[in-house]
């Protein structure tokens, strides 16, 4: 048979026609599409007995119940817990991701060491030997106080473990991560006498009053204060949210006031005045249980009459006038401070202020209030025996300058460790001890943090993860993450009334890790006596069941203890009253807004830090599902967006999107731009959490660090802490 | 008539878009319940799968009359006329449906070889194509819910109202010899974890269910809420979904039924 042409082009169109009749390419295209459905690499998830572990969260300081969910030995969710008086079944976006945590790969697999520059496997006998030989080195030299221990707390067993080691050591040298904790126990203990921690009855108040503060981004405890908002706005509770930028505070208030950033203290003192001038005070609570009144209406009434305040804050004086007549008429009225999450302790006068606003309104120790809750007392320890050394040692100052005539007030001081260690010739901290801390990356002003840190001859990270802090070290003792770990939970931060949590395991820890508990029994041990004798118990298990005695039982089964007839105790100063002034109070300087370092022609705009709960700050970084529920707006490929006002943009010539160098006293960095109306001109926000060098490759190089851009400011009257922003330019790039 | 089930059950949500902060929860809640991959970069949010999203409305006026709300985003499970929702009724390989019985419209993986129709007939964009076979960091696999299947490359996923977890809990009371569901047995991840209390799920057509109660839909009008602060998206297309979100601000409610209108003249 020829083949022509015409047969040619017959048989190609027939064959075609033929087979699209067929079945044919139709299970061809079914059956390749099964065949790509079921490459061996996509996982199937083992069945398994479902069973839930009642546990409290430990990745912030509040508090949540959380339930953990688990097939077999998976850990497949954390869910919140109902019934939990903190969180009632609630739970954040960190809180849920806690598994990823768990499972993640920049988990340190067991003890390591630093040997030329980069990192080898040794036990934890060698490692605890090692560390323990060179802490007793600094001991044999008489220079115990040359140890620190930077941790998130100071409260709880784990705290306290590590502070007696520092104790029977010699060292006065424990530092917890700056706060807004500070500042509020600051203030409550020079008004009211007491040691207490601040806890805000968000729930029952009927007007809240926020200078600045991330009720809903961070600020307290996540799971609580979400959930208060709700409550309180469903009784007919109103928010007024102050805030040069629309936070999502202040997009949810019923009110949003922009003001000039740094100047919310200098309205509170307005809103006092005009209070005063009023009479709108709560006469009953003023005349009868406070004392100093009248210093305190001189302060506020000179200085600072709205029209005075109005040019401060850019906020007119009917509007001040009115915020006052409303905050004052309200039944239960409730004034809270601390910018953002409340990561920067901020000011101490500024928090004075507002805690002022609540005394004048009688909103202190009562429904709807600011409540002292008082500091966990089941912690009972016998005093351990201190050796001559140790006593020598414990009588140093501190290295920090807590607690110095130059800073009375404070207790901790981590802002200033780098500038003690940076001004000596030889570092004061031989040896550093950092836990559920990352000041490399989270004090302002990172470089001089980490050009300090470099100085210290034995840094020892007690880290799960390889965060910054932690690649810096010279020994990490990788510690369990929190789903694998007992941990005694003494309060939730911000939470109005005495709550006790316990943190249990709910999977054996997967890797060569121990509780950071144990590192400090067994490193006492290996320093011998007289310090191992401060530590009789076995392992830290059993220091937590012997000290929380008998409510162990009720701790494993429900995970909580409150304190159902918790009432608030009378003030404990000399007065026996609340106390406007007092000889203390007296002692500190005159009251001023601190200022935006830098020089304003050079760098006219504004950086101010914002919080968001998309975006994990402190010890650990933002898992994966965090990263991937960041919005467009905020995070574009590797780019960090900082939001502008479109007539900031206009002036600069940028456009949405549009890359930019952003520059300030301390360094610079490429941004891109979000052009937004939530924001006053001549302001740029960025996100704090970003920027990290370490953790996995869905945070690594993602973003900018804006410690890195912004520089420490100390607080003149407290030493605290107090930067909310510095001085920027912003070109195109 | 389905005789486990006695009567028919139309499960729906209640977004108070008033308490929503819009802080992610139900994202993550969603991402973990479901088996939801995670990429390296999540930025390109075209291309991310989420089942449950949170978008930021604005209400467009310069600053400070600003503002903002927050708007959850799970599948709307729209019954369309008679459960012609308009995903359900384009699929060629019916692997969605619309179950007559719950009001879940469904999705079965396996059955979706990836032509996107429903994804060009969803106007909610809450179908998202899988370009990408699922891949988890080394050990994250471990933690896999193993009631919800892993969905391989190439197909359509969507979110399925906790599906498994109906399931499960009627597995429970019928081992416990009830045949009817309490009103808090079956919830849905992101309603269990939202922290704002924001998210309500229930039965819509049990009125003793808060969903029913605060939605009151109206069933000669399609499901429209009798509730002066209730909104559909984009109620006029004849949808008919089941998600009712709540708002006090009118700005927010217009928002929830945009439409391209003719510019005016100037």
């Amino acid at each position: 048979m020829k083949i022509d042409r015409r047969s040619f082009l017959a048989f190609v169109i027939g064959g075609a026609a033929g087979s699209t009749l067929s079945p044919l390419p139709w299970k061809l295209t079914d059956d390749i599409s099964i065949w790509t459905q079921n490459w061996p690499w996509t996982p199937v998830p083992p069945r398994g007995e479902r069973t839930f572990v009642t546990s409290t969260c430990t990745l912030c300081p509040g508090g949540c119940g959380i339930s953990v969910c688990k097939v077999d030995d998976r850990v497949i969710k954390v869910e919140g817990l109902k019934g939990h008086p903190v969180n009632d079944g609630g739970i954040c976006p960190l809180g849920l991701s806690a598994a990823q945590l768990l499972y993640s790969s920049t988990r340190v697999p067991g003890p390591l060491k630093k040997v030329a520059g980069g990192w080898q496997e040794v036990s934890w006998s060698s490692a605890l030997g090692d560390i323990a030989f060179q802490l007793s080195e600094l001991r044999a030299k008489a220079m115990p106080e040359s140890v620190a221990w930077i941790s998130e707390s100071d409260r709880g067993t784990t705290a306290e473990l590590c502070k007696r080691l520092l104790t029977v050591f010699g060292s006065p040298n424990y530092i917890r991560t700056p706060s807004l904790q500070d500042t509020l126990e600051t203030a409550l203990y020079l008004t009211q006498g007491q040691r207490a921690m601040a806890g805000f009855d968000l729930e029952q108040a009927d007007f809240v009053l926020s200078f600045g503060a991330g009720l809903i981004e961070g600020w307290g405890s996540p799971g609580h204060m979400l959930r208060a908002r709700s409550a309180m706005r469903a009784h007919g509770g109103r928010i007024t949210h102050i805030d040069p930028r629309l936070s999502k505070t202040a997009a949810k208030a019923d009110r949003w006031i922009p003001i000039q950033p740094g100047t919310e203290g200098a309205l509170a003192l307005g809103l006092a005045h005009v209070i005063i001038r009023e009479g709108l005070f709560r006469k009953e609570f003023v005349d009868g249980r406070t004392a100093g009144f009248e210093a305190f209406k001189q302060l506020a009434g000179e200085g600072f009459a709205p029209e005075a305040v109005a040019k401060l804050t850019g906020i007119d004086a009917k509007t001040i006038v009115g915020l006052a007549q409303s905050f004052a008429g309200a039944k239960k009225p409730l004034a809270v401070c601390g910018r953002g999450s409340g990561r920067v302790p901020g000011g101490l006068q500024e928090a004075l202020a507002v805690h002022y606003l609540n005394a004048l309104v009688g909103s202190i120790n009562r429904p709807g209030g600011v409540i002292a809750v008082p500091e966990p007392e089941y912690i009972n320890w016998p005093e351990p025996e201190m050796d001559a050394t140790a006593s020598k040692g414990m009588q140093q100052p501190r290295l920090d300058g807590a607690g110095s005539s130059e800073a009375p007030l404070a207790r901790y001081l981590l802002n200033r460790l780098p500038k003690a260690l940076a001004s000596a010739s030889a570092s004061p901290v031989q040896a550093l001890f950092v836990s559920g801390a990352n000041p490399v990356h989270g004090l302002a002003g990172t470089a001089a943090v980490a050009q300090a840190f470099r100085k210290i001859p034995l840094i020892v990270s007690l880290s799960p993860f390889m965060d910054e802090t932690a690649a810096m070290a010279h020994y990490i003792l990788p510690t369990h993450t929190s789903l694998e770990r007992y941990e005694d939970v003494p309060s939730a931060l911000g939470f109005p009334r005495p709550v006790l949590g316990l943190s249990k395991p709910a999977i054996k820890p997967l890797l060569n890790t121990k509780h950071a508990g144990d590192v400090v029994i067994e490193l006492a041990r290996a320093l011998r006596s007289p310090v191992a004798g401060a530590f009789p118990w076995a392992d830290y298990e059993g220091c937590l069941k012997q000290t929380l005695g008998g409510s162990w039982a009720a701790l494993t089964k429900a995970g909580f203890v409150v304190d159902a007839k918790f009432s608030p105790s009378g003030f404990e100063t000399a007065s026996k009253k609340f106390e406007f002034k007092n000889s203390e109070l007296a002692k500190l300087p005159a009251f001023a807004a601190a200022a935006a370092p830098g020089d304003e022609r050079s760098f006219p705009l504004l950086l101010v830090p914002y919080d968001t709960l998309r975006l994990a700050v402190g010890a650990v970084g933002s898992p994966p599902f965090l990263m991937k529920t960041l919005e467009e707006t905020v995070l574009q490929q590797d780019d960090v967006l900082v939001e502008i006002n479109p007539s900031t943009a206009g002036g600069l010539g940028l456009v949405e999107g549009a890359a930019a160098m952003l520059s300030t006293p301390q360094g610079r960095a490429r941004v891109r731009v979000h052009i937004t109306d939530g924001i006053m001109p001549g302001l740029v926000a960025m996100p704090r959490g970003l920027g990290h060098t370490a953790h996995d490759k869905f945070l690594a190089g993602k973003g900018v660090n804006i410690n890195d851009l912004i520089a420490p400011v100390e607080d003149p009257a407290s030493g605290f802490e107090a930067g909310w922003g510095i001085r920027a330019k912003l070109a195109k790039a | 008539m389905d005789q486990h089930n006695g009567s028919n059950k139309k499960f729906g949500m209640v977004i108070d878009l008033d308490k929503c902060t819009g802080c992610g929860a139900c994202m993550v809640a969603c991402m973990a319940e479901n088996n939801v991959p995670v990429r390296e970069d999540e930025t390109n949010k075209m291309l991310s799968l989420h089942w449950m999203r949170v978008y930021r409305l604005t209400n467009g006026k310069p600053f400070p009359q600003s503002e903002e709300c927050f708007l959850p985003r799970p599948c709307q499970h729209c019954e369309g006329h008679h459960g012609h929702s308009p995903c359900v009724s384009v699929c060629p390989a019916t692997a969605t449906d619309y179950d007559m019985h719950t009001g879940i419209v469904s999705q079965i993986p396996t059955r979706c070889f990836g032509c996107r129709y429903c994804m060009a007939a969803c106007p909610y964009h809450v179908r998202q194509f899988n370009w990408w076979d699922p891949v988890w960091p080394d050990g994250m696999e471990r933690m896999l819910n193993p009631n919800v299947s892993v969905r391989m490359r190439g197909i359509v996923e969507k979110c399925s109202f906790c599906y498994h977890r109906y399931q499960i809990a009627k597995d429970k009371a019928y081992a416990e010899g009830r045949r009817e569901l309490q009103e808090g047995e079956y919830q849905t991840a992101c309603t269990q974890a939202c922290p704002a209390g924001a998210i309500l799920f229930g039965d819509l057509n049990n009125p003793k269910h808060a969903v029913a109660r605060i939605a009151q839909p109206d069933p000669a009008r399609e499901g429209k809420s009798r509730n002066p602060n209730a909104f559909r998206l984009l109620e006029r297309l004849g949808t008919n979904p089941k998600i009712y979100y709540l708002s006090t601000r009118e700005w927010v409610r217009k928002a929830g039924d945009t439409e391209v209108r003719k510019p005016e003249k100037a």
